[in-house]
C-alpha cells in the first residue's frame, strides 16, 4: 500500500509545517526563557510567521492537490495563505502591550494564534469535507480559548461561553448537512460531490443537507439571522483576538463556503434545488436572501450602538452581506470581487481595531465611543489613521474600501442583480453615519479633564502604518490585487484533477 | 417484518438530532445545552454509519471516527471554558449570563 | 433477529434522549446520556460498525461523559429551577416560546423532507461485502486520510493546552 504522504507532499506543506514548528517553539520557548524575556516571544512568532510566509513561495501559481487528494494548492489557497498570514502577524504585533495590560501569559496566547492560523490554512487549502471540518475546529476551538483568556475578566468568560455554545451547535448543523452529502455520493471529496451529485437526488434529503450548510456556515461568517453571538464575542473578547476573529476566522469561513458551495455543488448554484412560486432556486438565492438581510441588519443596528467593539461587530456583519453579494454574483468575476474585499477589508478592520488597542490603558478599558475623544489632540497620527479606516470602511473614494465595493456591486450589476447592488449602495451611504459619528468623536476635544498622557507602543504604530499604507496603496493602485484575485478565483472553478496518485 | 434499511437509521438520527436542538433552544442549563449538543454529534456519526453500510464504503466510519475526537476535544474546552465562567460568577445559568447586553 | 435488535436499541436511545433533554437533574441527564450512547453503540454493532462502536463506548462514553460527570459533581450543578407555577415548561418568556417554534419548525422540516424519499429509495444489497474490519478503516485512515489523521492531532494539542490554560488555578 503506498504511504500516506511523499516527499512532495512536505516540499508543499512547508508552511503549516512552519506554523506548527514554529507554535510548539513558542510553547517551549515560554518555559525556558526567564519572565523577562517574553517580549521575545512575539518577535519569534513574527518571526514563525515570516517564515511560512516564504515557505509559502514555491506554491505560488500551482494548481494541484497533496496529501493523496485531501488538500488543494492552487491560488485559492494560496491567496487565503496569505490573508490569513498577515492577519496573523498583524494581530500579534498588536497585542504585547495589551497582554501585558490584562496579565494574560503570552505564550500560550501566541501558540493560540498559530494553531488558528493552522486551522485557517487546512480550511482554506481542503477540497475534502474532513479536511474542512478538522480545519475549521482546529480554528475554532483556538478561538474559544482565545476569547476567554483573560480569566478573571467577567465579560470575556462569558463571550466565550456564548461563542463555544453557538460555534458547537453551528458545527453540528453543518454535520449533519455533510452527513447528507457524503450519503447521497459515496464520498467527502468535492470533486466526487461535485460530478456525481444529480438534481432529484434523494428527494428533499439534498435542499435540506444544503440549507444545514448554508446554516452552519452563516453562523461562522455571522450572517443574519446566525450574527447574534458575534456583538456579545466580539466584545467581551481581547481587543487584538476581536481583530484577528473578525478578519481571520471570517475570511476562512468564506474560504470554507466558497470551497464547499462553488466547487463542490456547482450545479446547484441557480437551480436543481426545487422550485418556490414556480421559479426554481438554488443555493444562490439562499445567499440572496442572507446578504440582503444581513447588510441591512447590520448597518442599521450599528446606529445606535456606543461601544466601539460593538459598532465594529455590527460593521463586520455588514461587510459580510457586502461579500456575500459578490458571491450571489457568481462567476469567476463576484467571486474575484469577493476575495478582493476581503483583502482590503481584512486591512481596514485591523487597522481600525489596532487604535481600540491602543485606548487600553492603565486605568481605562477604551471600548466606548467617548474613549476616542480628543484622540486628535493627544495623537494625530493615529486619528488621522483612523479617519482613513473609517472613510474606507464606508466606501469613500480614494481608499480601498471605495475599491471594494465598486468592485462587488460591479460584479452584481454585470450578473443581472441591480437590485442588490442598489441596496449595497443605500446600506453604504446609512453605514456613513456611524463612520463619521466616530471621526467626529476623535475631533471633539476634552476641555477639563486632562487624561493621562499614553504613549502607542512600537508594534501598535507598525501596524496602524502598515494598515494605512494598504489602505490608501490599495485605494491607488488596486490592479496587482484585482489580478490576483482574479487568478484565485478561477482556479477555484476547477478542482484540481492532477492528484498525485 | 420489514427489514431495516437507511432509512429507519435516518430517521431515528434526524429524532436526535432534534431532540438535540430543541434542548440547546429551551434549557437554561449550560451542562444540559452542552449535552445536547453532544447528542446532535451522535446522531450525525449515526447518519454517516448508516450510510457507510449502505454504500459498503469506509470513509463513512473513519469520518465518524474524527467527529468522535473533534467531539472529545470540544468537550474539554467547552467544560474548561464553562468551569472558569464558574469559578468567576458562580452560575450555570445561562439567563444570568446577560452583562453583555444590547 | 437484526429487526428487533434495531427497535429496541432504537427505543432506548430516543426514550434516554427524550429524558435527557426533558428532566431537570443534570446528574441523571448524564447518566441517561450514557445509556443513549450506549444503545448507540449496539446500533452500531447492528450497522456491521464493530469500531464504531467500541470507539464510541471507550471515547464517548467512557471519557467524555466521564469528564461530564466530572464537572457536575465538581460543580454542585443545581436542578433546573422548574418554569413559574403559572406558565408550563414549554411556553415560557419569549426566548423560549421562539426556541420551541423554531425547533418544531425544523423538525417538521426533517419530517418533510424525510416522507419524501419514500422507504425503497436505498436498495438493500446483502450480498456485497462489509466494509466493517478494523484493517479497512485503518488502512484508509493511515494512507488516504492520513493528512486529517495527523492534522488531527494538532486539534488534540490545542485542546489539551486550551483545557489547562482556562481551568488551571491561578495563583
Amino acid at each position: 500500500m503506498p504511504p500516506g504522504f511523499s516527499s512532495s507532499d512536505f516540499y508543499y506543506l512547508m508552511p503549516e509545517l512552519v506554523i506548527t514548528a514554529g507554535a510548539l517553539l513558542v510553547l517551549a520557548l515560554d518555559v525556558l526563557l526567564p519572565r523577562a524575556w517574553e517580549r521575545v516571544l512575539s518577535w519569534v512568532t513574527v518571526a514563525v510567521i515570516l517564515g511560512a510566509g516564504l515557505a509559502l513561495v514555491p506554491s505560488a501559481g500551482q494548481n494541484l492537490t497533496i496529501a493523496r487528494d485531501l488538500v488543494a494548492i492552487d491560488g485559492f489557497a494560496t491567496f487565503f495563505k496569505v490573508l490569513f498570514l498577515v492577519a496573523a502577524a498583524l494581530t500579534v504585533l498588536m497585542s504585547p502591550r495589551y497582554l501585558t495590560l490584562e496579565n494574560v501569559h503570552p505564550g500560550e496566547y501566541y501558540f493560540l494564534v498559530l494553531c488558528a492560523t493552522l486551522g485557517m490554512m487546512f480550511m482554506a487549502g481542503g477540497v475534502d469535507l474532513i479536511t474542512l471540518f478538522i480545519g475549521l475546529e482546529t480554528m475554532a476551538v483556538s478561538f474559544y480559548v482565545l476569547t476567554g483568556i483573560i480569566r478573571p475578566n467577567k465579560r470575556s468568560n462569558e463571550a466565550a461561553i456564548k461563542y463555544f455554545v453557538l460555534g458547537a451547535f453551528s458545527l453540528g448543523l453543518l454535520l449533519y448537512g455533510m452527513s447528507i452529502l457524503y450519503g447521497l455520493t459515496g464520498s467527502t471529496h468535492l470533486r466526487v460531490i461535485a460530478t456525481s451529485l444529480v438534481a432529484g437526488d434523494g428527494g428533499l434529503l439534498l435542499p435540506f443537507a444544503v440549507m444545514l450548510l448554508v446554516a452552519g456556515i452563516g453562523f461562522k461568517i455571522a450572517a443574519v439571522p446566525f450574527h447574534m453571538w458575534a456583538p456579545d464575542v466580539y466584545e467581551g473578547a481581547p481587543t487584538p483576538i476581536t481583530a484577528f476573529l473578525s478578519v481571520g476566522s471570517k475570511a476562512a469561513s468564506f474560504a470554507m463556503l466558497l470551497r464547499i458551495f462553488v466547487a463542490g455543488l456547482p450545479a446547484f448554484r441557480a437551480d436543481g434545488l426545487g422550485t418556490a412560486w414556480g421559479q426554481p432556486f438554488g443555493w444562490g438565492a439562499f445567499f440572496y436572501v442572507l446578504a440582503v438581510v444581513t447588510m441591512t441588519v447590520g448597518n442599521l443596528a450599528a446606529l445606535t450602538q456606543g461601544n466601539i467593539k460593538r459598532l465594529l461587530a455590527y460593521s463586520s456583519i455588514a461587510h459580510a452581506g457586502y461579500i456575500l453579494i459578490g458571491i450571489v454574483a457568481g462567476s469567476t468575476r463576484g467571486v474575484s470581487a469577493a476575495l478582493v474585499y476581503l483583502m482590503i477589508y481584512a486591512f481596514m478592520q485591523l487597522g481600525a481595531f489596532a487604535v481600540v488597542v491602543m485606548l487600553r490603558r492603565k486605568d481605562i478599558i477604551g471600548d466606548e465611543l467617548k474613549d476616542l475623544t480628543g484622540l486628535y489632540a493627544t495623537h494625530p497620527g493615529a486619528a488621522i489613521a483612523m479617519l482613513v479606516f473609517m472613510l474606507s470602511l464606508g466606501g469613500i473614494p480614494p481608499t480601498a474600501g471605495f475599491m471594494g465595493k465598486f468592485w462587488v456591486f460591479g460584479a452584481a450589476i454585470d450578473a443581472g442583480y441591480v437590485w442588490l447592488a442598489v441596496i449595497g449602495v443605500l446600506n453604504s451611504a446609512v453605514s456613513l453615519y456611524y463612520y463619521i459619528r466616530i471621526v467626529v468623536f476623535m475631533w471633539i476635544s476634552e476641555e477639563e479633564e486632562k487624561s493621562a498622557a499614553f504613549g502607542i507602543s512600537p508594534a501598535v504604530a507598525t501596524v496602524l502604518a502598515v494598515t494605512l499604507a494598504m489602505t490608501v496603496l490599495l485605494g491607488i493602485y488596486p490592479r496587482l490585487l484585482f489580478d490576483f484575485a482574479q487568478a484565485s478565483a478561477a482556479s477555484l472553478g476547477s478542482v484540481p484533477s492532477l492528484g498525485l496518485r | 417484518m420489514t427489514p431495516i434499511t437507511p432509512y429507519h437509521y435516518l430517521v431515528l438520527s434526524a429524532a436526535l438530532f432534534m431532540l438535540g436542538v430543541i434542548g440547546v433552544m429551551t434549557r437554561r442549563n449550560i451542562i444540559i445545552i452542552f449535552m445536547s449538543i453532544e447528542l446532535m454529534l451522535n446522531a450525525v456519526n449515526i447518519n454517516l454509519a448508516a450510510f457507510s453500510q449502505q454504500l459498503h464504503n469506509a470513509v463513512g466510519q473513519v469520518f465518524a471516527i474524527f467527529v468522535v475526537a473533534v467531539a472529545a476535544a470540544e468537550a474539554a474546552i467547552g467544560l474548561g471554558i464553562i468551569l472558569a465562567f464558574y469559578r468567576n460568577k458562580e452560575t450555570l445559568n445561562i439567563d444570568e449570563m446577560n452583562i453583555l447586553r444590547w | 433477529m437484526d429487526v428487533i435488535a434495531f427497535y429496541i436499541f432504537a427505543a432506548i436511545a430516543v426514550v434516554a434522549s427524550v429524558l435527557v433533554v426533558g428532566q431537570k437533574n443534570p446528574m441523571h441527564s448524564v447518566m441517561l446520556l450514557i445509556t443513549s450512547f450506549g444503545a448507540l453503540a449496539g446500533l452500531y454493532v447492528l450497522l456491521d460498525a464493530p469500531f464504531t462502536a467500541v470507539t464510541q463506548i471507550i471515547i464517548y462514553a467512557g471519557a467524555i461523559m466521564v469528564l461530564f460527570l466530572f464537572v457536575v459533581m465538581l460543580l454542585n450543578v443545581p436542578r433546573e429551577e422548574p418554569a413559574p407555577p403559572a406558565v408550563s415548561a414549554l411556553l415560557g418568556p419569549t426566548g423560549i416560546r421562539i426556541g420551541v417554534i423554531l425547533s418544531l419548525l425544523l423538525g417538521a422540516e426533517i419530517v418533510w423532507a424525510l416522507s419524501r424519499i419514500g422507504l425503497g429509495w436505498f436498495p438493500q444489497d446483502p450480498a456485497a461485502a462489509s466494509v466493517s474490519s478494523v484493517a479497512l478503516i485503518g488502512a484508509s485512515l493511515f494512507t488516504r486520510h492520513a493528512f486529517a489523521f495527523e492534522a488531527t492531532s494538532v486539534l488534540i494539542l490545542v485542546a489539551m493546552i486550551g483545557a489547562v490554560v482556562l481551568a488551571r488555578r491561578e495563583h
